[in-house]
């Protein structure tokens, strides 16, 4: 009976339990109720009801391209990373056995003798694998870009250079070791210098470093910037629904449960905002590992991204969704919080 | 389950103070029987509403003290307050649907907040639309339903989980007379099947519409007993206020 044809005290309430505890299961595929509420995708409490507590704005509101933003220029940041880090560890390991003898003296043909002298002897000391004299023709190929052409030390009157010879070693080139080369050279070549590779390189590892460590800050400031930015978007999201979240809050909904809702809302903006950033990230870390392949720079072909470096990439928007629900749903249960 | 000899709820010298004003409401007392149905009065602004939310646990009193179903709802965890909040009805002068659910997820919310599973809800929202004559409009949205039909899908929300106690503030304010009867009847034939109802009104006449309802009234935050029911409340069933 309905209430509008109710005279006035014969009101009937249902006789059926109202709050159900096994009740069939509905059968009416048609009824528009049902329809409705799973054309709406409830999923709220994680019954796998229906309706949408909180409507969701998607692509067409600003926090899921905030965060994609956010994912492209971490993605940059930490394919930068992995790419220095790259580039250092192949350098340290192409240099860490090589040591550079430059026999200083300013007559070619004594010059010549001693470099001789010094292969020999070099190559007699343990551990040496090879000792190569470089060309006189490849040492002014060298000084071209500045010296200029016609300068090559080979001509007596022209600028002495030193001779040089290319030693690697089957390990590290530590001090010990270079002492020892020392020592094997002072007889055959008294003014003979010699240096560990890595040595003359040690600045250039350490501006490295400090790249690496500038993109490790860069990717913890832009996880601050998303939490800050999701922090904004879950109390804006608050103040839109305040009304719905203190019906379900006195309907005894828990704070968990509320707080899921908001998580799981979140969630879907990070999830899309993320996978735009991942797809963007990538499209410009594959076209500067072009652009950088293409110069043919020996030390920047060491860069190029391995499967396990891309597998760290494709992290960052898995941690970003993470990043953005754990924010989302500790800022709605401080909010909650402060209702009774 | 109820506390002591069937009381509902209990309030002892309880005064409410909303920041540094004067108390709104002042040593308030008195006790809620399980089975009666109470009318709240007083004129606007007496307190009525502060009383009612303190009822349904969406305020805490300044001091005094507050017993529900037999327990202390001052020192309650917080953990605790949504299991007695699910005890309890609410229906507000404004009906609070939630705009963008259809009057059918309306009605479903606490069963849902409840955890019912899926299966179980749909039949007994369709019995409780129907109850309130609305059975053709559930696919509707707040915002084409009458004033009317909002507050009848608001008292199915409130009572389809079969809650212990009914609260309703004003719940006719913003329906015609007759609706208002209409309504009125649905919150007596609940208080039939056992559930005690506190209706706020600052309408006298709704009071003469309802034999044997208890009154209790507010002025300027203090709270009398014009009938004397409130300290020694009739047996059910005995016909005397």
């Amino acid at each position: 009976m309905r209430l509008d044809d109710q005279g006035g005290d014969q009101v009937q309430i249902p006789q059926r339990p109202l709050a159900p505890t096994g009740g069939p299961p509905d059968a009416a595929p048609q009824d528009l109720a049902r329809g409705e509420g799973r054309l709406a995708g409830w999923h709220a409490f994680g019954s796998g009801g229906e309706g949408v507590l909180v409507p969701q704005a998607r692509l067409s509101g600003p926090t899921p391209w905030v965060i994609a933003i956010m994912v492209t220029i971490t993605v940059i940041a930490a394919a930068t990373g992995l790419a220095l880090r790259n580039i250092a560890n192949a350098a340290a390991l192409d240099l860490s056995g090589g040591v550079s003898v430059q026999i200083i003296e300013a007559q070619p043909p004594i010059r010549a003798a001693q470099a001789q002298a010094a292969q020999k002897a070099l190559l007699a000391v343990p551990g040496v694998v090879s000792a190569r004299v470089v060309p006189q023709a490849e040492l002014d190929q060298l000084l071209v870009p500045w010296l200029g052409m016609g300068t090559g030390s080979g001509d007596a009157d022209l600028v002495p250079v030193p001779a040089m010879i290319d030693v690697a070693l089957d390990g590290a080139a530590d001090a010990g070791q270079v002492e020892h080369l020392r020592k094997a050279l002072r007889k055959v070549a008294p003014g003979a210098r010699v240096d560990a590779q890595s040595h003359w390189l040690a600045p250039v590892f350490e501006a490295m470093d400090s790249l690496r460590w500038l993109a490790l800050s860069m990717i913890g400031l832009l996880a601050l910037a998303l939490a800050a930015a999701v922090l904004l978007s879950a109390r804006s999201a608050l103040g839109t629904h305040r009304q719905t979240i203190e019906i379900v809050h006195n309907l005894g909904g828990t704070d968990a449960q509320i707080a899921r809702i908001f998580q799981r809302s979140m969630g879907m903006d990070a999830a899309l905002g993320s996978l735009v950033g991942l797809i963007l990230g990538q499209i410009a870390v594959i076209v500067l590992g072009a652009r950088f392949a293409g110069l043919g720079a020996g030390l920047l072909t060491g860069g190029a991204l391995g499967l396990l470096d891309w597998a760290v990439v494709a992290l960052v928007p898995v941690a970003a969704v993470v990043l953005a629900m754990v924010t989302a749903r500790l800022s709605v249960l401080a909010a909650l919080r402060k209702m009774l | 389950m109820t506390g002591i000899a069937g009381e509902i709820a209990r309030f002892d010298n309880v005064g409410l103070r909303y920041g540094s004003d004067r108390e709104v409401l002042c040593d308030v007392g008195f006790t809620l029987h399980a089975g009666h149905f109470y009318f709240l009065t007083g004129a606007s602004g007496a307190g009525k509403s502060s009383l009612l939310r303190m009822l349904y646990l969406a305020q805490r009193p300044s001091r005094g003290m507050i017993s529900l179903f037999g327990t202390d709802a001052i020192t309650l965890p917080r953990h605790r307050l949504p299991g007695f909040r699910r005890r309890i009805g609410v229906v507000y002068q404004d009906y609070r649907l939630v705009p963008h659910l259809s009057a059918f997820d309306n009605v479903a919310l606490p069963l849902r907040v409840a955890g019912i599973p899926e299966r179980d809800v749909a039949q007994p929202v369709r019995d409780m639309l129907a109850w309130v004559g609305l059975a053709d409009r559930m696919g509707a949205r707040p915002a084409t339903l009458s004033g009317g039909e909002q507050q009848r899908v608001a008292i199915a929300r409130a009572v389809i989980g079969r809650p212990e106690l009914l609260v309703a503030d004003e719940p006719t304010g913003n329906v015609d007379p007759d609706m208002a009867v209409k309504l009125l009847r649905l919150f007596e034939a609940l208080n039939r099947l056992g559930t005690t109802v506190v209706v706020a009104t600052h309408d006298m006449h709704l009071l003469q519409k309802v034999p044997g309802s208890l009154i209790m009234r507010l002025d300027k935050g203090r709270m009398s007993d014009p009938t004397g029911a409130l300290r020694y409340p009739p047996r059910r069933g005995s016909g005397q206020p």
